[in-house]
């Protein structure tokens, strides 16, 4: 039997229609186009649920009783602005993050650029560390970092500076992914090119690598934002408490103990500024690949591929 | 004007170690380092007075008492060997369901959904951007005695009153694991799909096969490296999960080797030594999946070249 078998011969009713797909399902997609709204539903409407009562009025999360911003900023004790523990780890949060992006993407770029060009042994075990932390489970990093900031380090405490070298640590192989991606596909005509024509290799380097790579290395700061904003594990082994506590953390320590919508709206905020970060990035990397007139592809194929 | 060596006249070969540098040294110190520190950890003694962990950096000295205690526990049927147990089932049966529901999901939105694909794509990668812990948040919004689940159930009659679904519950659990880690199963398997040229299943077609035969004897195969890679990459995150039970039910019931590594690093300073161990048994077994991952990816290769 195949397709144009069921759609030449017309059938009446439900129950045909049924039989027909039963027998073969592949023919039309339709059952396959539902699963696969139904799944898109099932992972995104709990989160629009929980940024929706982030707004709501009263104190239920379940409840719907009017829109408010009272959890964000007018509550005088218990919204994201008044109360002390929800604003300490909203300002944690961002000032790790820009702290992270500023150091692990530089790092990361000349790490990336280092690696495609450097030949030889030494060069391939470091491209082989470079991999490790993108299959290094967190919570192993988690332990080892815990551990060596007590026993080894002991002269950098637990707290902010812990949790930033942290952060950078798993950043840069994210940075290099991203930077090498564009390196491999502008390759070395232009660079060979300015060095023909009498450009050192610095020269080269800094007038026409650097600003080819210019929107994934925007790109990168902005990815790295997001990772950082985006951990948990990392974070919580290496907090000492009240001031070191991000967002996610303490979404983790409350969420169970005592939820109120203003949790929520710490959650929101934080949505929100990663995907400000995250369309950003994805504007920049279009840019890239515009400039450089590349067939095919989008820019949120370009992210597709990195988080793998 | 290449040189023979591939580089290019006027070429400083020293510059590209020297870009290196800063982020080789960096991961050596807080990478590689660290990770020797859980070794020495592990291998180290208890300070019979402070009972704090001294760890021992020559291995020459190391002492593996705290091995035989964790190998004891899981191995005598202790509290740890169930957690061993119960961790492998949740992540068992949470990397079958991903495959169930990841599986059609992929396969629409990379061969079939047509004008659909760029805002499918979209949606379907929006949960990376999403954090874990809020997405696990609206859930614990949702499963609560009096939130949106218990209420439309008893609305549809289909319980007689509100269930608290975070009161140590497996199916939980599992569920919570499977909602958090299924669009990083989904994202390899679609680029896999993604790939298959067209023209073979044509080929297929043409020569005679049905649609669900073109199916089950071209894209499945060709997709089965999707599947493993998406597997594994659920499967390492998960093994190392602890936030998950903890959020979505924080019973003893539910606990996850990883609720222990917590509980021996986070919580109680003497067991240090005992949380290192476990930590490297978890390692020694996520590495196993690993190895078995880069065989098979290697005689694929290989069986695709011959």
């Amino acid at each position: 039997m195949t397709t144009e078998a069921f759609v030449a011969r017309p059938r009446h009713g439900a129950i045909a229609r049924i039989r027909g797909w039963l027998a073969n399902p592949w023919a039309q997609p339709r059952g396959l186009a539902v699963f696969t709204w139904l799944y898109i539903a099932w992972s995104l409407i709990p989160v629009l649920i929980a940024v929706q009562f982030s707004f709501n009025a009263g104190r239920s999360r379940s409840t719907w009783q009017g829109f408010s911003l009272r959890w964000y900023v007018s509550d005088p004790d218990l919204s994201v602005l008044h109360d002390p523990s929800l604003r300490l780890s909203l300002i944690q949060s961002l000032r790790l993050a820009g702290l992270t992006m500023l150091v692990a993407t530089p790092i990361g770029v000349a790490l990336a650029i280092g690696l495609a060009r450097w030949r030889g042994r030494p060069a391939q075990a470091a491209n082989f560390l470079m991999l490790f932390p993108l299959v290094t489970p967190e919570i192993v990093m988690g332990v080892s970092l815990f551990l060596v900031f007590t026993y080894l380090y002991d002269f950098i405490p637990l707290g902010t500076w812990a949790q930033f070298l942290g952060h950078v640590t798993f950043s840069i192989s994210f940075v290099v992914v991203i930077i090498r991606g564009r390196l491999f596909a502008i390759g070395r005509d232009y660079e060979e090119a300015a060095m023909d024509l009498g450009a050192s290799q610095i020269d080269a380097l800094r007038r026409v690598l650097l600003p080819m790579l210019a929107p994934a290395i925007f790109a990168s700061f902005m990815i790295v934002f997001a990772l950082s904003i985006d951990d948990f594990v990392i974070s919580q082994f290496l907090s000492t408490g009240a001031e070191t506590i991000t967002i996610p953390v303490r979404l983790y320590s409350t969420a169970r103990l005592a939820p109120s919508p203003a949790l929520n709206a710490l959650a929101s905020l934080m949505l929100f500024a990663t995907l400000i970060a995250i369309t950003l990035a994805g504007l920049f990397l279009r840019t890239a690949r515009r400039r450089q007139a590349a067939r095919g592809g989008s820019a949120v194929q370009d992210l597709a591929k990195l988080e793998f | 004007m290449p040189t023979q060596e591939g580089g290019v006249v006027g070429e400083h070969r020293s510059l590209w170690p020297a870009l290196a540098v800063p982020g080789v040294a960096w991961l050596l110190l807080f990478f590689l380092a660290p990770f020797y520190a859980i070794f020495a950890v592990a291998m180290g003694r208890i300070d019979p007075i402070f009972l704090q962990p001294q760890p021992e950096w020559n291995p020459y000295y190391w002492d593996p008492s705290s091995f035989r205690d964790v190998f004891r526990e899981i191995f005598t049927g202790g509290a740890l060997g169930d957690t061993f147990l119960r961790t492998i089932a949740y992540v068992g049966t949470a990397s079958a369901l991903c495959i169930l529901i990841g599986y059609p999901v992929a396969y629409y939105v990379a061969r079939r959904a047509g004008r659909w694909k760029g805002l499918l794509l979209l949606l379907m990668l929006a949960p990376f951007w999403i954090n874990y812990l809020m997405r696990m948040l609206a859930w614990v919004n949702m499963l609560d005695v009096d939130g949106q689940l218990s209420r439309l159930l008893v609305a549809l009659h289909v319980l007689p009153e509100p269930r608290d679904w975070l009161a140590g519950h497996h199916e939980t659990v599992v569920l919570g694991l499977v909602y958090g880690y299924l669009p990083w199963f989904i994202l390899p398997l679609y680029a896999a799909l993604d790939r298959i040229d067209q023209n073979v299943l044509e080929a297929a077609r043409d020569l005679g096969a049905s649609p669900f035969k073109a199916f089950l004897r071209v894209t499945l195969p060709l997709s089965r490296q999707g599947i493993l890679a998406g597997t594994v990459l659920i499967m390492l995150p998960m093994f190392g999960d602890y936030y998950t039970p903890n959020l979505l039910s924080g019973s003893p019931r539910t606990r996850m080797i990883g609720n222990w590594i917590d509980f021996f690093v986070n919580s109680t300073v003497s067991a240090g030594g005992q949380g290192a161990a476990l930590t490297i048994v978890l390692m020694l077994f996520v590495a196993l999946i690993m190895v078995y991952y880069l065989v098979s990816v290697a005689r694929a290769t290989r069986e695709a070249k011959s």
